[in-house]
């Protein structure tokens, strides 16, 4: 009978494998099992998610965009020169583009499945999703909150996606609350992935799985840096609290190769709740001021010119943006002001009653469906954003690959765009693919192993739907890469012994040392996964461009936090837990710290401050086009612990000039 | 704004193992408490770990008592005000209750068909092995939705 510390132990075999239940594997559970049917052949498939797929991933909570649908009249040229310029110019075209082209054909499902979708009829009016209009798919035509983004009711948004998920896979193919820790190389090959091990948040159950293919799509990571609010307000995170990096530590140990593990996003959000402003930018025209009134981004507007070209495209790169409201909360004109008064004064000029009704209900919803949390803020402190003006504030930095971020896994792209097939950089471990394909769309540098959403690097602004078709992409090479490789048989290179003794350590720590001390939170001989985050927290917010710093750091800085890091992988050795909720944040934090390291050793890399706004190295304060226009790419050796960084070329698919015209 | 839940409507789910808060929550925060030994209330759940708590709102959606509701962050936030929805099959209804006593009532659109209702593949064509290394995906523009692009933009091709 299985117990506390000697969990039952479940060996599984199948073909694939998805680990997460987020947008991108709900994509790849429903392309995935169409195919296989085609294929004729007994592909077995499972899909583990460390929480409940109708409220996992990012999109738990809801959505009030969609932010990435290209529709009709725009080319997927143009989404990846936005994708280019808002990451400082070092994206994957061939990435973006390839994600441009089939996106929508996602979001039109979601409308099919359900999805309320905003739309204008003939005199620019607009109406929510429940109204019956003509679907995108025949030509509806829906509200544009920004070029990219449309609106919708998407409070039950991941509910009804993964609805369509469970039904497609298959529930008897879909395990919840499990949660995957480490992922397992072949004991023949060490450069192929072979399998995957867990455990159950629910029962003492380790899930050891052996796969031909994973998909490893787990989210972003989130709380590395010590938030702004410390207290309860800690999980009030801008990104999911729960996104812990597991995407890139485990990728990592596996020896894939990470890519822009430098790059971070800090977004400007309202104060203490983080509700979204991109609707108040560019749905009501609000202007965001400083303390006396004045609009920064006019103001400060020549500080745009010192980035050249990347400032002065019709939309400034979103660092940039922040750089230039960082100026005046330096120069101590804080605060800055979300000056909701005036943009709702100006729309209720030329709007009828009804239509000013529908206007406050919308600007609500903007909150409600995403994160009530900012209405929390807004009753407690008396807002209501006609008659009283909200904070502004960047956030503690954030490490994703989907949303406005581009760190995470260097993955294998199309191949008929035109991208490069030889590596001009030099100092690329010579076990690496030199050009961006290799055989499989969205494989990792480790054979078998995939990822989508969070997981892909290079290439943000996917979002949502964005996410979810990449996951549609991995089912196709997916079920090639098992097709091409039947005869294969995994062989797990760590004995399930090993396994085992691994993931419960932490366990058997509180176990065996939990009755020397009184207080079960003070004991000498190991330290609680809560107070291990704390530290990390600290190390990361004081030396590497964390809020402590307004996000300045340099090369000494770094060095002190590597060493503080390295102990702090020695004492993530001893960290207990007293229950199997304890023993998933203990795994959490170890995810974290990976994520972390290979955040702090790719801003040492790179030579330069490549995203001012999001972080400074106050010792390399400059963009340098003529030697950092590159990747910084990343492997890490799970023996030694170490970490080799390296460049590789950058090339454009597409012709930015455009964006300067 | 971790949640809470209300002592006197909270059930236990009628004596079940799991609780729906427990089935739901996306970061594993609700606990059923089963002999009352954490909390002094058995067989009733409450929110474990508070401050991990991103205010989802997904177990107050969920709960068949409405027994769970949400007190903003105490270290942000003032006291009094209340932001509670009512998740029906189609629509959501939310009642917020300002500090100060004013109160506004949204009711929203959450889906436009049954719950439980979508058939994935009703409608769509199979698969056809030939084009699986060909960009698109199964139902290759059954929806419209796929966008070739202007050649001429790439210009490495």
């Amino acid at each position: 009978m299985a117990e506390f510390g000697n969990p039952d132990v479940v060996e599984e075999e199948v073909d694939i494998l998805l680990i997460g239940g987020g947008m991108a594997c709900c994509g790849t559970a429903f392309e995935l099992p169409r195919w296989i049917e085609a294929s004729g052949k007994d592909i077995s498939v499972k899909l583990v998610d460390k929480a409940a797929m109708d409220r996992s991933g990012a999109v738990a909570q809801g959505l009030s965009a969609i932010n990435t649908y290209i529709g009709p009249e725009q080319d997927p040229a143009d989404y990846a020169r936005m994708v280019s310029n808002d990451l400082m110019g070092i994206t994957r075209d061939d990435l973006a583009y390839d994600l441009g082209r089939h996106v929508d054909e996602s979001v039109h499902l979601f409308e099919e499945w359900g999805l309320p979708i905003w739309k204008t009829d003939e005199n620019g009016e607009r109406f929510d999703g429940s109204k019956g209009m003509t679907s995108l798919k025949d030509g509806g035509k829906p509200v544009r909150s920004g070029k990219w983004q449309i609106m919708i009711n998407g409070e039950s948004y991941k509910w009804i996606v993964a609805e369509a998920a469970k039904k497609a896979l298959g529930i008897d193919n879909i395990q919840e609350r499990i949660f995957i820790v480490k992922l397992i190389n072949d004991k023949n090959d060490p450069s192929r992935i072979a399998g995957a091990v867990g455990f159950s948040t629910r029962e003492d159950k380790i899930v050891i799985y052996k796969a031909k293919a994973i998909l490893l799509a787990a989210g972003g990571c989130v709380n590395i840096f010590r938030p702004r609010s410390v207290g309860e307000g800690t999980g009030r995170a801008w990104y999911p609290v729960w996104n812990a990096g597991s995407t890139y530590s485990m990728a990592a140990e596996a020896g894939a190769e990470l890519t822009l593990m430098e790059n971070r996003f800090v977004p400007t959000r309202f104060k203490d709740g983080y509700g979204p402003v991109g609707a108040w930018f560019l749905l009501f025209k609000a202007q965001a001021t400083n303390a006396y009134g004045e609009a920064y981004m006019q103001k400060n507007k020549e500080m745009l010119d010192d980035y050249p070209p990347y400032g002065q495209a019709a939309v400034p790169a979103s660092c940039l943006r922040n750089h230039l409201m960082l100026k005046e909360m330096k120069d101590g004109h804080g605060p800055i002001w979300m000056d909701t008064v005036t943009a709702l004064g100006n729309l209720r000029e030329t709007l009828s009653p009804r239509e000013v009704k529908h206007l406050e209900a919308e600007a609500w919803e903007d909150f409600l469906d995403m994160c009530v949390g900012q209405c929390g803020i807004w009753v407690g402190e008396n807002i209501e954003p006609e008659k009283k003006n909200s904070e502004l504030m960047p956030t503690e930095p954030y490490l994703l690959g989907s949303h406005s971020g581009c760190c995470g896994i260097w993955t294998s792209g199309p191949t008929d765009v035109g991208a490069p097939t030889t590596e001009t950089e030099e100092g690329v471990p010579e076990h690496l693919p030199q050009g961006w394909n290799w055989g499989y769309r969205g494989m990792t540098t480790v054979n078998g192993l995939f990822t989508a959403g969070d997981g892909v690097g290079a290439s943000g602004h996917k979002f949502s739907s964005g996410s979810h078709a990449e996951g549609r992409m991995c089912a196709k090479s997916m079920l090639k890469y098992v097709l091409d490789n039947e005869d294969y048989k995994p062989e797990l290179d760590t004995s399930v012994e090993d396994l085992v003794a691994a993931i419960y350590q932490p366990v058997r720590t509180y176990l065996e040392f939990k009755d020397y001390t009184t207080a079960i939170d003070v004991n000498p001989n190991y330290i609680t996964p809560k107070m291990l985050q704390f530290r990390l927290q600290k190390i990361m917010d004081e030396y590497v461009a964390g809020v402590a710093t307004y996000y300045n750091t340099n090369a000494e800085m770094m060095k002190v936090a590597g060493e503080k890091l390295d102990e702090l992988k020695i004492d993530a050795k001893k960290m207990r837990a007293k229950d199997l909720h304890e023993l998933l944040r203990a795994w959490e934090n170890y995810h974290r710290i990976l994520t972390a390291e290979a955040h702090l050793k790719h801003i040492e890399f790179r030579q330069e401050s490549r995203y001012p706004g999001f972080y400074y190295r106050t010792d390399k304060n400059f963009v340098d086009e003529e030697n950092w226009h590159c990747f910084v790419n990343s492997i890490y050796d799970k023996e030694t612990g170490k970490w080799t960084c390296f460049k590789r070329a950058h090339v454009d698919l597409v012709d930015k000039s455009k964006l300067f015209k | 704004m971790p949640t809470f839940v209300r002592t006197e409507k909270c059930d236990g789910c009628k004596g079940q193992d799991r609780t729906a808060c427990m089935y739901i929550c996306p970061h594993d925060l609700m606990k059923l408490d089963k002999d009352g030994s954490d909390t002094g209330h058995a067989m009733k759940s409450y929110n474990q770990e508070p401050e991990q708590c991103w205010e989802c709102y997904s177990c107050v959606k969920i709960c068949p008592q409405n027994a769970i509701e949400c007190r903003h962050y105490a270290d942000v936030v003032p006291l009094g005000g209340s932001v509670q929805p009512l998740r029906g099959t189609d629509s959501i209804m939310w009642t917020i209750k300002f500090r100060n006593g004013n109160m506004k009532r949204f009711k929203f659109p959450i889906r436009t068909t049954a719950e439980g209702s979508i058939d994935p593949y009703a409608g769509k064509p199979e698969a056809d092995m030939a084009k699986i290394e060909e960009n698109g995906f199964f139902n290759h523009m059954e929806q419209n939705g796929y966008r070739a692009g202007d050649p001429s933009e790439l210009i490495c091709k």
